[in-house]
């Protein structure tokens, strides 16, 4: 990762639990809210977020660890999900899989350097009738090739890039 | 394909409009008689759902949209959220109003998270049209809204009590039932969970009406239902249909007629080969959610099992043994047997560990283990395919 500004895990806690309340129903959106702005939930925000809903820390990290779209590792500022369920499986994922760790210069499983990219597989994502398909943060792709999985990685450097 | 109607046009606010013009009670009776069974894959009464619920004591109760969506190979909920999402809605708003509920969830899986910001958007227009929220179509006795709970990426949270648990802050590990959540769901309160597609139909029926629901299908299964058709076929898609179609009649409408093996019920589901393709799909016969998967005779059947296998080893919630144990034994049993490695008592005790998940897992996720592993594994013997 590049260098960041030290985050204030406290306050970010605070702005989030006071959108959402300190209901334990609130706990999941609390802690999605957070991995979808700050791209994880470390144990520090995991024990801020115990305190303010009144929870055991263990009762926070289990349910981290639970869940695939939540994480306490950091993780990419884009995060490729490509299907690896049967009717993908079946059109031509593994020739889109290769494109895509080639374009995005990691294997799957891993973030980038630059904290740009994430790469995973994901199980069915109901794009079954346009394989292979990935959902790239909240967009679903579909009928992907090799080439076309080039386009988007490009796609998503420059967004990147300008931000 | 003929006249689409679940598909078909809809004028929003005409479900509520009619079930409004009905008792609570007979909604409920109007639900029973067009015998419609849940499309979520279990194919329980959805007017005895109702009914329990309705009956249940206490005045806080809720309605729950299942938009999950994760079995292998159904994206019929998808299109019917992106395309009729009204239709849905108002399903849902009649459920509020058949139970007594004052409260609705919809529990969108993350992986459509695309469509929360236009989910919302009809959501505020049918507030603001007096559709939901306080005194719906002016009726002082009848106040409902509905709230999307975004899911977190975890198939098991389909099956209603995760979800209920997952809804409640928790990991989506399955409770045991009895109690059931039409007695005690959501914050231990009655709770009518529904598929997103019960709920589209729940709205066609108080368009057209109970008689016109029964009189399609067949006996036990009434009705039209969503199939989503992915696979070795001409034309994927949601297609609709009466339930009952055989599997023959199905291929021939989406262009599969090479198939040598179609996989019913997604990776929970049944296997069929070409000699059982007369066979019906309805809940008598094999019952699905909606997912086709069609494999041509180049298919390696064994991989495709693997490739199931896999989804439950890793979607397995880890609570009970049966389930996370014996979905690892059986993906390691069938890799072997993809090596050629494999003694026939192997075969049998793989089998026997299969058929010991579905009466002792917790839920139906290792529950029907068996189904595609029995199935498949006999497709695969048969020789119908590579
Ligand atoms: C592992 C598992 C996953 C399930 N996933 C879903 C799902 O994604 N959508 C759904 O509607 N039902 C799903 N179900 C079935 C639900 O438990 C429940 O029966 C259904 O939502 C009831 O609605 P219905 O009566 O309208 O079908 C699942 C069940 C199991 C055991």
């Amino acid at each position: 990762m590049t260098t960041r500004t030290r985050i204030d895990w406290n306050n970010v806690v605070q702005d989030v639990v006071d959108m959402r309340g300190e209901d334990h129903t609130a706990l999941i959106p609390i802690l999605q809210d957070i991995q979808r702005s700050h791209g994880h939930v470390p144990r520090e925000a995991q024990n801020a977020i115990a305190i303010a809903l009144d929870v055991s820390q263990a009762r926070v990290a289990e349910v981290i660890s639970f869940y695939s779209f939540l994480t306490e590792e950091p993780q990419g500022q884009y995060i490729f999900r490509l299907c690896q369920t049967i009717s993908c499986e079946m059109d031509g994922k593994d020739e889109v899989a290769s494109a895509l760790e080639r374009a995005l210069g990691i294997a799957f499983g891993e973030t980038s350097e630059d904290g740009l990219f994430s790469l995973e597989y994901t199980n069915c994502i109901g794009m079954c009738d346009q394989p292979p398909a990935m959902l790239v943060n909240d967009d679903a792709f579909g009928g992907l090739t090799p080439q076309s999985v080039q386009d988007i990685v490009a796609d998503y450097r420059r967004k990147g890039e300008e931000r | 394909m003929g006249d689409r109607v679940i598909l078909g046009p809809y004028a929003p606010g005409t479900a509520v409009d009619a079930a409004l013009d009905q008792r609570r009670s007979d909604v409920v009776m109007t639900v029973r008689e067009s015998g419609l069974r849940g499309r979520g894959g279990a194919g329980f009464p959805t007017g005895t759902k109702w009914m329990l619920a309705a009956a249940a004591a206490g005045d806080e109760k809720y309605v729950i949209c299942n938009a999950d969506e994760g079995e292998p190979g159904t994206f019929k909920d998808r299109v019917l959220l992106q395309e009729y999402p009204d239709l849905v809605f108002d399903g849902m708003v009649t459920a509020g109003y058949a139970i007594g509920a004052k409260e609705g969830y919809v529990y969108l899986r993350a992986e459509y998270r695309y469509m929360l910001d236009a989910l919302e958007n009809v959501l505020e227009k049918m507030r603001s049209e007096g559709r939901l929220g306080n005194a719906i179509r002016g009726r002082e006795d009848f106040d409902f809204d509905i709230h999307i709970h975004l899911g977190s990426g975890a198939y098991v949270c389909g099956e209603e009590s995760a979800l209920i648990e997952s809804m409640e802050g928790r990991r989506g590990e399955p409770r045991i039932r009895p109690p059931f959540p039409v007695v005690a769901g959501y914050l231990n309160k009655p709770t009518v969970v529904n598929n997103v597609e019960t709920f589209a139909l729940v709205s066609r029926v108080m368009e057209h009406g109970a008689d016109w629901f029964r009189g399609i299908g067949t006996e036990e299964s009434a009705g039209l239902k969503l199939y989503s058709v992915s696979g070795d076929v001409q034309e994927p898609g949601v297609y609709e249909l009466p339930m009952g179609i055989t599997v023959n009649a199905l291929l021939e409408t989406v262009g599969g007629t090479d198939a040598a093996a179609v996989q019913i019920g997604g990776a929970s589901g049944t296997m069929v080969t070409r000699r059982e393709f007369d066979r019906k799909i309805a809940f008598e016969d094999i019952a699905t959610g909606g997912s086709i998967i069609v494999f041509g005779p180049e298919r390696n059947l064994l991989g495709v099992l693997e490739n199931f296998l896999e989804f439950f080893a890793e979607e397995s919630c880890g609570q009970c043994t049966p389930c996370r144990l014996g979905t690892m034994r059986l993906l390691e049993g069938v890799r072997d047997l993809q090596n050629g490695s494999v003694e026939p008592e192997r075969i049998d005790a793989l089998r026997n560990l299969a058929d010991s998940m579905a009466i002792s897992a917790k839920c139906g996720l290792g529950q029907s283990c068996n189904a595609p592993f029995g199935s498949i594994l006999d497709a695969h013997l048969e020789g119908v395919a590579r």
